[in-house]
């Protein structure tokens, strides 16, 4: 924003909407200090063999190695993969499904969107108990489905190893879609009337208009979508923590419970700081490339 | 928790002008929070009151697992308690080192902890550098199974004396549809219960080869390759019984849904409150019924450095209460543990304790593994043991070969 206008008044650059500039130094500070000086701490941090409280005695790569020859670790980088490829995948899909069906101007579309949304409202932890106690093979589903009759019917996946992601999944999914769906909704609504009118009378079927004409309009929404689903993909915890802790086993781990556990009950921080700096590497790979392509080379689409 | 503090600091104010003059709030935190460990705690803090001052209870719920991390980074974090339950040993070892622990010498010299505190590695595990630094309070061994006696009735096999006939009943009792093995999914539980089976099958010096000298070649070695076949035995038996809480597994037996649990005398607290009778309704077998040994491990209350001189006072008055021999008989006959002195008169426990004071009279002890590793090997063993009980596909020699790397890392 600021910067392209520039030429005219050259020399006080700097105390250009002064006014703007200082109410911005108390988040500057914050991130700088809390966000970029925090990162940096646990970074330098994890090359140390700190246990219960941090000391500078260096060790080089032992936590990394350490922490790249834990099965437990392995594993919860294999969960995190599977259970955030899918919850993007089907958050996505389903989130837009739904936008699209309310936006067929339908009777009580404000019932069915706070229906819909009432999950979100919900904290992981609740969401958490909520499925473990749905999912689980006493109480729930499927006791209700063998009392009515069918009684070889089981669906556990909370406590059979292969599949205990994919219950998490499930309630990440419930909880997660209907902010998707509100967030599709509001990029429809911003497309103009006149488009889905020349689409009319040219004819073009409508699942056509869609894939070719308003989802490419709609890039905004669905870059911010993304993050949000990336981000709460990354920092997922809670959610594993209410429903399996872990379990079976430690077939359900995932990183920010490894790191939390290395960190305060195994009271190994220096471990715990090299998992969280792997977490941090992680998204980098994945967020860099893609912010510097979004907005660093991007001044061409103003 | 903080909401309770507040709630409690409030209602502290309102009572201090009516009533006790000099009563000083010392919150205390701790993990018990099942049924009979509530009722055990409820004596300590009768007693603290009756001294004056006032016990504010701060109990964390979800056991030690989820309470001690709250627990340091209070004490870390510049917001420490008045007293906090630790399993003496390493996991406040650093802290103590940190300088943010309060040094109990003194009190103890002057009360004679040397002395009347049996046995004496108890008070060793408080000691760091010649200084006392906790209050231990009971003694808890893990070496126990317990075993509903209807539960067998109802299979119609006779109660086991040992693992073996244990292992050997498990069909009938399957075919009863009784799980024989309950064991909760707390990684903790499993990890515990293998030690359990280390000192019951190899025996207790190579318990102590492998824990306390942290000797590598016995850890892979034949004794405990024994070991691992016996906890692949035991996971075979716990198929099924999908609880997570000690207590919910516990329950498991008491409710004769499940035949045995390996857990410590802790548990013998919750068969109490539910009326059962040693003996008739449960029997206890320490050890296995196979090796007589009990470890030593216990809970001791540790006491932050605190500037107010008021409560620094109060937490010497905990300390001490907690030592003396009526609240040791009370709070322990309620717990299930045994006392942490040899001179108090425990005429009312019942079948179970006795078998324990007999052994721990004996000289049959050995150390917790809690004394032993640093929390950051137990972890590790935590997480090996929860994934080999919880997964069929993993083999007793890649778990022990997991094992093995374990220990050659412990310090």
């Amino acid at each position: 924003m600021t910067g392209q206008t520039r030429g005219s008044v050259r020399p006080n650059q700097w105390l250009r909407n002064l006014n703007a500039k200082i109410a911005s130094i108390p988040m500057i500070l914050t991130a700088v200090v809390i966000f970029v000086g925090g990162t940096a701490w646990t970074v330098v941090y994890s090359f140390t063999n700190s246990k219960l409280l941090p000391r500078l005695a260096f060790v080089g790569l032992d936590q990394y190695e350490r922490l790249w020859a834990a099965p437990r670790w392995l594993i919860s980088i294999q969960n995190l993969a599977v259970y955030g490829f899918f919850s993007l995948v089907f958050s996505l899909v389903i989130g837009f499904v739904l936008a699209a069906l309310m936006d067929q101007k339908i009777r009580f579309e404000n019932t069915f969107r706070t229906i819909m949304l009432y999950p979100f409202a919900l904290s992981f932890i609740v969401t958490g108990l909520v499925w473990q106690w749905l999912l689980n093979p006493q109480y729930g589903i499927q006791s209700i489905v063998r009392s009515l009759g069918w009684t070889s019917f089981a669906f556990d996946p909370l406590y059979n190893s292969d599949i205990v992601i994919y219950g998490i999944l499930i309630a990440a999914l419930w909880q997660g879609t209907g902010l998707v769906m509100c967030l599709m909704l509001a990029g429809l609504r911003g497309i103009d009337e006149d488009i889905w009118k020349a689409a009319r009378v040219d004819g073009i079927p409508m699942w056509k208009t869609y894939m070719l004409i308003i989802i490419p309009m709609m890039r905004g929404v669905f870059i911010t979508t993304l993050v949000i689903i990336a981000s709460g993909i990354v920092k997922v915890y809670d959610l594993v923590v209410a429903q399996t802790s872990g379990g079976p086993g430690i077939a359900s781990e995932v990183p920010a419970k490894y790191v939390y556990d290395y960190m305060f009950l195994a009271q190994n921080l220096g471990q715990g700081f090299a998992a969280s700096t792997m977490m941090l590497v992680t998204v980098a790979i994945i967020i860099v490339p893609w912010a510097y392509l979004e907005f660093g080379g991007g001044r061409k689409r103003g | 928790m903080k909401l309770r503090s507040l709630a409690g600091a409030l209602a502290a104010t309102v009572a201090l002008p009516l009533g006790a003059a000099n009563a000083t709030d010392l919150e205390v935190t701790h993990w018990w929070t099942s049924g009979g460990e509530a009722a055990a705690v409820a004596e300590l803090a009768k007693a603290f009151d009756a001294t004056g001052n006032k016990w504010v209870d701060g109990a964390i719920a979800g056991s030690g697992g989820t309470a001690r991390p709250i627990m340091i980074s209070r004490i870390t974090g510049g917001d420490p308690m008045g007293a906090t339950q630790f399993n003496h040993g390493r996991q406040a070892q650093e802290l103590v080192e940190a300088g943010l622990m309060r040094d109990l010498t003194d009190l103890a010299t002057r009360e004679n902890w040397k002395e009347i505190v049996k046995p004496a590695s108890l008070l060793e595990s408080c000691t760091i550098e010649g200084k006392i630094y906790c209050a231990p309070v009971n003694i808890h061994s893990w070496q126990w199974l317990w075993l509903s006696n209807a539960a067998f009735e109802k299979a119609g096999v006779p109660v086991p004396k040992n693992w073996d006939e244990f292992v050997a009943a498990a069909p009938a009792l399957e075919k009863a549809g009784i799980i024989p093995l309950a064991l909760g999914g707390q990684p903790w539980q499993a990890a515990g219960a293998f030690d359990v089976l280390i000192v019951a099958i190899a025996g207790k010096d190579v318990f102590e080869q492998v824990f306390a000298k942290k000797d590598e070649e016995v850890a892979a070695g034949p004794e405990i390759a024994k070991v691992f076949k016996a906890a692949d035995d035991a996971r075979k038996m716990s198929k099924g019984s999908n609880v997570q809480d000690w207590n919910q597994a516990t329950n498991l037996v008491i409710t004769g849904k499940a035949a045995g649990q390996i857990m410590g005398d802790w548990a013998q607290g919750e068969f109490q409150l539910a009326g059962q009778k040693a003996g008739t309704d449960y029997t206890c077998l320490p050890g296995l019924g196979v090796n007589e040994v009990i470890s030593t491990g216990g809970d001791a209350f540790y006491f932050p450095l605190l500037e107010d001189e008021e409560k620094s006072k109060a937490q010497e008055a905990l300390a001490s209460t907690l030592l003396k021999p009526e609240t040791q008989v009370a709070f322990n006959l309620k717990k299930g543990s045994l006392p942490v002195r040899g001179d108090v008169d425990l005429a009312t426990a019942n079948d179970c304790m006795k078998k324990g004071l007999e052994i721990l009279a004996k000289g049959n002890v050995i150390q917790g593994t809690d004394q032993l590793l640093s929390p950051d090997s137990q972890k590790q063993k935590e997480d090996l043991f929860s994934e080999f009980f919880a997964n069929p596909s993993m083999t007793p020699e890649d778990a022990q070969k997991r094992f093995a790397e374990i220990i050659a890392a412990a310090d």
